[in-house]
């Protein structure tokens, strides 16, 4: 089977793979760019530990394939940080101590990201509800919650 | 597997139609990529058309809104022409699947996957939405009402592509509106669900009615006595009982591990009831 060629950002830097037809963008990202932040926890879009955000949109990137990454901008938890200076996010979640196993939480800091860019002054519900398909089995939700309206609230330069 | 990006709309129809094996066409692939993962489908050829002209537009056409075949629900909410002129439409797109699925979901999608439970049909069909499909004879319109064909299932052929999806102008005195029963908040197929299109007079009783029903039969089923049942009245409590007794007797539920079909069945109704006072309320009534 021939390989597709995929030119396309992922956290600002040009990059290009080459994939099967089948492979997801979160296939890719892991195996081709070596970028493991996002995870595959149901490969089925039911529990955002795969989250990224394409051309600023908030997505499933186990839903998506390698081979319609083409031109999109891509971003993860790995563009997050500056340098050695976490997010705002990132640190309230630490902490916060708003994680345990770890694995939903690049997902939940990428889609965190992605409401307080379109919503910088998000209620609970609002955090809740958007936050409703990033699925944590070890918290209990209320710590990531609260770390996400402090970074919210430091953002904002109101902490 | 072959992917391939589309050309043309009318390069897609002749690749689809050309392929011996499995072909389907992919936009959001919120369901096609599910299905293929659990190998319920295992296509020969995907042909992506969300790069093509219009398909990714919401655009003003007579009145009312063209909606592209790879609109997502996210861009679907954040319209504020649509949101006003169909709210209903908007709503029921809108809750499908988490924020991550809605920024890729499709309403064209949703309607050609063919879910007897998918969210957005029952509200197409009461909005009295027309499918513009693009087939090997040439492009055709069709009522989204007549599409849906069984579970799985839908009246489109082999190489057809649902290009778009218009929703037509409404008088000023109009409102519509979706709800479903799911047993938590968030993230769940319905287990019944109701969507209402209310016209009122003058006098602010209702007009013309459409109550269409989802989850309860096997495709999004028009309630016709339950909409009648409305006509002329204020959504008084009686017209509201006879809205919902109709409901009940025009479904043909299922027993299935979300629910038993006598719970659908009265469900149903109580969405149906509930549903028809925010679309009263929509059309600038007060109860």
């Amino acid at each position: 089977m021939k390989k597709i060629h995929v030119s396309l950002t992922v956290n600002g830097d040009a990059v290009d793979y080459l994939c099967e037809p089948q492979e997801t963008l979160l296939d890719a990202l892991r195996d081709h760019l070596n970028l493991t932040g996002a995870k595959e926890g149901c490969g089925t879009g039911d529990c955002g530990a795969c989250s990224v955000t394409v051309d600023g949109r908030l997505i499933s990137s186990c839903l998506m394939l390698a081979a319609e990454a083409g031109g999109v901008a891509v971003e993860t938890v790995e563009g997050m940080a500056n340098g050695a200076e976490l997010h705002p996010l990132q640190r309230h979640i630490l902490d916060g101590a708003a994680l345990q196993c770890g694995v939903c939480t690049p997902g939940i800091l990428v889609a965190a990201k992605a409401l307080l860019a379109q919503n910088p002054d998000p209620s609970e519900t609002e955090i809740r509800y958007w936050l409703a398909g990033n699925l944590c089995r070890c918290t209990g939700y209320d710590k990531i919650i609260r770390a996400v309206q402090s970074a919210a609230a430091e953002m904002r330069g109101e902490a | 597997m072959r992917y391939h990006v589309a050309n043309s709309l009318s390069e897609a129809v002749e690749m689809l139609a050309a392929e011996a094996g499995t072909a389907k066409v992919l936009a959001g692939g919120t369901d096609l990529l599910v299905q293929m993962k659990s190998g319920a489908l295992v296509p020969d050829l995907l042909v992506d058309i969300k790069a093509l002209e219009g398909m990714r537009d919401i655009v003003p056409e007579g009145g009312g809104y063209r909606i592209g075949a790879a609109v997502s629900g996210a861009q679907m909410g954040e319209h504020a022409g649509l949101r006003a002129l169909w709210p209903g439409v908007v709503e029921a797109a809108g809750l499908i699947g988490s924020t991550q699925v809605q920024g890729r979901a499709t309403i064209v999608g949703n309607l050609c996957n063919g879910s007897p439970a998918a969210d957005s049909v029952p509200a197409l069909i009461a909005a009295g939405a027309i499918a513009r499909v693009v087939g090997p004879d040439g492009t055709r319109e069709m009522r989204v009402a007549d599409i849906p064909a069984g579970p799985g299932r839908t009246t489109l052929e082999k190489a057809d592509i649902v290009d778009s999806v218009f929703l037509p102008a409404r008088p000023a005195r109009a409102g519509d509106a979706y709800l479903r029963f799911i047993p938590r908040t968030e993230m769940d197929i319905a287990v019944a669900s109701a969507a209402v299109n209310l016209t009122l007079d003058a006098e602010g009783a209702v007009e013309s009615a459409l109550v269409v029903l989802g989850a309860v039969a096997p495709t999004a089923i028009m309630a016709y006595d339950a909409g009648t049942a409305l006509v002329g009245s204020r959504l008084e409590p009686s017209a509201l009982e006879q809205c919902a007794a109709a409901c009940s007797a025009a479904c043909n539920p299922i027993d299935d591990k979300r629910g038993t079909a006598a719970f659908r069945r009265q469900v149903v109704g109580v969405m149906a009831k509930r549903a028809a006072r925010i679309a009263f309320e929509r059309a600038g009534e007060s109860l």
